[in-house]
């Protein structure tokens, strides 16, 4: 199973309204109706995931976030709306964050952090821009095309008055170890934020 | 090639398409005596529904699927009538042993729908006060009269509840309808290359198809039948306006381009280019199987179609009252149903709190993907169908 479900599974209330945004091959979205009866419903871009979601009886619908935005949903349709490991592959992060809390009463984001100890280490020693098993794509051709450090983000809710209500820091395996939690922003290789207005 | 390994080839092609297909199959007719109030405020004091049926009833009747056809569908959507045919039921791609929808898990059911020209009651058909045909005296139905007598054929077959109800274009229409007026009576709807209501420009098309059928002088009013005359040229022409909005300009394009039957122009108006040959062939082949009365009926059926009206406009108030599961599709070059309205049925479902998945098929030929196997589309249809044969026997 995906560590990262287990660390969103306890924020989710059992029998509410889930959106997942790029939900993936709907992994988690089958994980929280299975353990928390939740309703939910998945966007999805990638044809081939679509095509596992709806193996899995998830309901998916496919949708192109960055050309279509969230409009077409109503404010506070849902009770959380879920970004995992995509807000950084989106055209405008902001715009996303302040979608999340229109359409839900909370959100949770997960996105690898860019002050990582490794990306630090590699742009200083080799000049150019990291890659690593987490970040696998050159600059050219990478769909993540607004990294940042888990400090950008922080300063971003700031800025937009959102609140970071739980924040759980994670190395590559998403387990919360001691260097991470010490120093966060150069330990931790992701986050997992919850957040609401 | 000879000519005799070129019918071989033929003969091949033939029993390859029976080999993957249901095989043979025949029609079956049920005679209905009850009278049926139609929303038109008119009555059928009694009618036939001619339909046909593919694998086998399980003993729970839980794998009943509906297939609902289209404006110029019927009751033979699968399989071959004889060894002789040519092409096999209108939907064959999708409904056969290891096709999207299997008939070695479902039971199929397609009929053809009251107002047809097959051999259901319509405008084709005897009207008993009179002992004449219909013709235009046939009353116009709608989607929803279409359902009362859909229930009835279920009533009649011992389907309480169909595992399914799929359609695509006007089939689609009276899946969402069964969904909204007999929620407990459907576990999934299929809703594909469907809309929630006709736009003006639809509207415009099938008018034109419409004045193109009674303006014909051997229309006569619909009484052609009387005249011994059918308004073939009226019809065709129809047909042939139809088939355009059928295609993307793509698919046009693709197949046709602008190829002519000889190299050099002629300097005249008789057929020249190949599209030019095409359209004229199929809207022939269709003036002479096809009812014009039923050709009429059908495109008022279709553009009276709005459930969302009964619902003060609301669409998601209209689905409030749904309980199954949604499988919506859509083709990106499709310009008759867009892939928008398709959406606009997805964004109500949801917001109904409804369970549905949506998928926009990118696929060239407009319209009309919706019955060609592309492989993606065969792909999530066979998914979501599979889903629903896991529910079946769990």
């Amino acid at each position: 199973m995906r560590a990262d479900l287990k660390l969103i599974e306890p924020w989710v209330k059992s029998g509410s309204q889930v959106l997942d945004l790029g939900c993936g091959d709907g992994t988690l979205l089958a994980y929280l109706r299975d353990k928390k009866q939740v309703q939910g419903y998945g966007l999805e871009i990638d044809t081939a995931q679509i095509t596992h979601c709806i193996e899995k009886g998830v309901n998916v619908i496919e949708h192109d976030l960055d050309a279509k935005g969230l409009k077409r949903f109503a404010d506070r349709q849902f009770d959380t709306v879920i970004m995992t490991q995509a807000l950084q592959a989106v055209r405008r992060p902001d715009v996303m964050l302040e979608e999340m809390l229109r359409l839900g009463e909370q959100g949770i984001v997960t996105f690898p952090n860019f002050g990582y100890w490794r990306c630090r280490h590699y742009l200083l020693w080799k000049g150019k821009m990291p890659m690593s098993k987490t970040l696998p794509h050159t600059w050219f051709n990478t769909p993540n095309i607004h990294l940042c450090t888990f400090k950008d983000f922080e300063a971003l809710c700031q800025e937009k008055g959102i609140k970071i209500l739980n924040r759980i820091v994670v190395d590559a395996q998403f387990s919360q170890s001691r260097f991470a939690m010490m120093w966060p922003n150069l330990f931790a290789e992701f986050a997992v934020y919850r957040i609401s207005r | 090639m000879s000519s005799q390994s070129n019918q071989n080839a033929a003969a091949n092609q033939t029993n390859d398409a029976l080999a993957h297909s249901v095989g043979i199959v025949s029609p079956q007719k049920m005679h209905f005596d009850q009278a049926l109030a139609l929303v038109s405020g008119k009555t059928l004091k009694q009618y036939d529904l001619v339909y046909e049926t593919y694998g086998e009833l399980n003993s729970a009747h839980s794998n009943a699927v509906l297939i609902c056809h289209a404006l110029s569908g019927d009751h033979h959507a699968a399989g071959f009538s004889s060894e002789d045919e040519k092409k096999p039921g209108w939907w064959d791609s999708c409904i056969g042993p290891g096709k999207p929808i299997d008939t070695t898990h479902f039971f199929v059911v397609c009929l053809n729908n009251l107002g047809g020209c097959n051999g259901s009651t319509g405008p084709n058909t005897v009207n008993p006060d009179t002992n004449e045909l219909y013709g235009p005296d046939f009353p116009i139905i709608t989607v929803k009269d279409w359902v009362e007598s859909q229930v009835r054929l279920a009533d009649a077959l011992n389907i309480q509840t169909w595992a399914a109800i799929v359609g695509g274009s006007l089939g689609g229409m009276q899946s969402l309808a069964w969904s909204l007026y007999y929620p407990e009576r459907l576990k999934h709807s299929v809703v594909i290359a469907s809309t929630p209501k006709l736009t003006a420009q639809n509207i415009a098309f099938n008018e034109i198809s419409r004045k193109a059928i009674t303006s014909d002088p051997d229309f006569h009013q619909g009484h052609y039948y009387r005249f011994n005359t059918i308004p073939s040229k009226g019809l065709m022409l129809a047909r042939m306006i139809g088939h355009i909005t059928y295609l993307s300009d793509a698919a046009m394009g693709e197949k046709f381009g602008r190829d002519r039957k000889t190299e050099a122009f002629n300097f005249g108006y008789d057929v020249e280019f190949q599209v030019e040959s095409y359209l004229n062939y199929q809207g022939e082949r269709f003036s002479k199987s096809f009812d014009a009365n039923t050709y009429l009926l059908m495109t008022r059926v279709l553009d009276y179609f709005d459930p969302a009206s009964e619902f003060g406009g609301s669409l998601e108030k209209a689905f409030e009252k749904a309980s199954c599961n949604y499988f919506v599709v859509s083709f990106s070059t499709d310009w008759r149903f867009a892939p928008e309205r398709s959406e606009q049925l997805v964004e109500s479902m949801v917001k109904a709190g409804r369970s549905v998945s949506y998928a926009e098929v990118d696929a060239p030929y407009g319209h009309d993907a919706f019955l060609i196997p592309t492989e993606r589309y065969m792909a999530i249809f066979s998914a979501y169908m599979n889903r629903i044969i896991k529910e079946i026997d769990a």
